[in-house]
């Protein structure tokens, strides 16, 4: 099966000789992929210019798309991102690669689990996290055909299938007013099969912001909710508890934990030490319904 | 060539006037006064603009990216019809389109917003390359000060630029030695060792300035130092 970012270079592509609109911007990273496109600028190891430059294409009425390892996408170049899209009142598509820990071997540098947390502060950004390559074709050319800010947060990891989604939709409906769960982008498979055998409410998401709180509110039928993210834990925790405002409820959030990793190996390794495989996920998430901390 | 002045009445004598309309800390006026003379004749001699033509795809593009001290460049927006000159006594206040760092957004005829240092430049050479692509002809000129040159940002634009050879994209650089550890060698040295073409003028001289603007360089970006005051 191709891979997200294999979806994401021929799609991309595709947008190039078909749309004068798009262009893209590159500082190195994946720019062999490009060769031969057309608008395509690739403006070297230059990250902070990168987002101006990218800034610029749009002032001049283009749709740029800027691409990138996250942590050089968003991290290093974020108060770039903040004034020349925002306060400049452009919009621009930015995709990165990498995700959390994809690249677990390269270590603590080339790791971003903080990326949507941080690009969170901003307003007026559409956040999208794909849990399947189909699902990253669509939402790329969703963005491509649009005006608005958006980051769309490619991972290595995948789901069995793509859904097709805006916001919240249910996957699995508990049988009784139960505990809701909500996996965000390519956490599903792995919390589909930690919950098999519970009693609960499964939703699913890759659009996390904006975050679907009117769907949350409709879908959670019980006090519990189970928030499952591939970043920084909590990231939308504030999201979910402003949807559920109006009544009592707890929340649990998984995620990746807000530590200084200081480990390499593979991306699994790295998931099962968070707690974030099946078994940690399964284990967190039955101690919590049965009324404990669930880990937090 | 210079848009038809629809709605220009005042000139540069009128400026001081314009800018006693305002009020503000003397780091800023100080600051501001700095880029009037290039400011003015950009818009009087240079810039193909016009407060009747701010949305006009052909028309040319200031980026004013040192956006401390922006009198004078609201002084001159007034001046040329873009602005009320009633404006000016706003400035600053809550409710006023004019800050001590100009908003693209609340204000007719500024491209871009500014304030936070190293950001115009990279935002010029996107806007070149992609009115390039679009075989748009328009110039762009972004006005930078000599402080400014220490944020990374312009160092890794002024390379961009020179190598997709944006020669629609002219930057002024304001020099009145206010950067830290200064620019050995001099300003224009740093844009031609990566191709640019430059040139070094009095930024007091208007018809010196507008002689820099005019520098040939076919194939290249153009850097234009204007020389002023050394900051007290």
């Amino acid at each position: 099966m191709p891979s997200m970012r294999d979806k994401f270079t021929a799609t991309t592509i595709d947008l190039l000789e078909s749309d004068p609109r798009t262009t893209l911007v590159l500082a190195d990273i994946g720019a062999s992929s490009f060769a031969g496109a057309p608008r395509v600028h690739n403006v070297g190891i230059r990250e902070q210019a990168m987002i101006g430059v990218t800034a610029g294409l749009a002032l001049s009425g283009l749709r740029p798309i800027a691409h990138s390892y996250a942590p050089f996408l968003i991290e290093r170049p974020f108060e770039q991102i903040k004034l020349d899209f925002g306060h400049q009142d452009l919009s621009a598509i930015l995709v990165s690669i990498g995700a959390s820990y994809d690249a677990a071997v390269e270590g603590r540098t080339h790791q971003s689990p903080g990326d949507v947390s941080l690009l969170s502060t901003l307003p007026g950004w559409t956040i999208h996290v794909p849990g399947h390559p189909d699902e990253a074709e669509g939402l790329l050319r969703s963005a491509a055909a649009g005006g608005d800010r958006v980051y769309i947060r490619l991972t290595e990891d995948s789901n069995s299938t793509p859904h097709r989604v805006e916001g919240l939709v249910t996957i699995r409906t508990s049988s009784a007013p139960g505990a809701t769960v909500i996996a965000v982008g390519p956490m599903l498979d792995r919390v589909a099969a930690a919950t098999a055998d519970l009693n609960v409410t499964l939703l699913y998401a890759n659009t996390v912001r904006p975050f679907d709180r009117l769907g949350l509110a409709a879908a959670a039928t019980g006090t519990d909710v189970v928030l499952v993210e591939p970043y920084l834990v909590g990231t939308s925790a504030a999201e979910a508890t402003a949807a559920l405002s109006s009544r009592p409820s707890r929340l649990l959030s998984i995620g990746v934990p807000k530590i200084e990793t200081r480990r390499y190996g593979t991306r699994h390794q790295h998931d099962a030490s968070y707690g974030l495989d099946i078994a940690g996920l399964r284990t967190r998430i039955v101690s919590f319904l049965d009324g404990g901390r669930g880990g937090q | 060539m210079i848009s038809t002045q629809t709605i220009t009445s005042l000139g540069y004598d009128d400026i001081p006037r314009l800018m006693s309309l305002m009020t503000g800390d003397e780091k800023h006026s100080v600051a501001a006064t700095s880029t009037l003379d290039v400011i003015w004749t950009l818009y009087d001699r240079v810039l193909d603009v016009g407060p009747d033509r701010v949305d006009d795809p052909t028309r040319d593009r200031f980026l004013l990216s040192k956006g401390h001290g922006p009198m004078a460049y609201y002084a001159v927006l007034a001046a040329r019809g873009f602005i009320s000159p009633e404006v000016l006594r706003g400035f600053a206040g809550h409710d006023s389109i004019l800050g001590h760092h100009p908003d693209a957004t609340l204000i007719p005829g500024v491209e871009i917003g500014s304030g936070s240092l190293g950001h115009g430049l990279p935002i010029g050479v996107g806007l070149a390359l992609g009115l390039r692509a679009q075989a748009n002809p328009a110039r762009v000129v972004v006005l930078i000060g000599d402080g400014e040159l220490d944020e990374g940002s312009n160092h890794e634009a002024i390379a961009i630029a020179a190598r997709y050879g944006l020669d629609s994209l002219t930057v002024a650089v304001i020099d009145n030695v206010s950067a830290t550890q200064g620019w050995p060698g001099g300003i224009q040295e740093r844009f031609a060792v990566e191709d640019w073409a430059t040139t070094r003028v009095n930024g007091r001289d208007h018809d010196a300035i507008a002689a820099g603007f005019a520098t040939p360089h076919t194939g290249r970006p153009l850097a234009v130092v204007a020389l002023v005051e050394r900051r007290r």
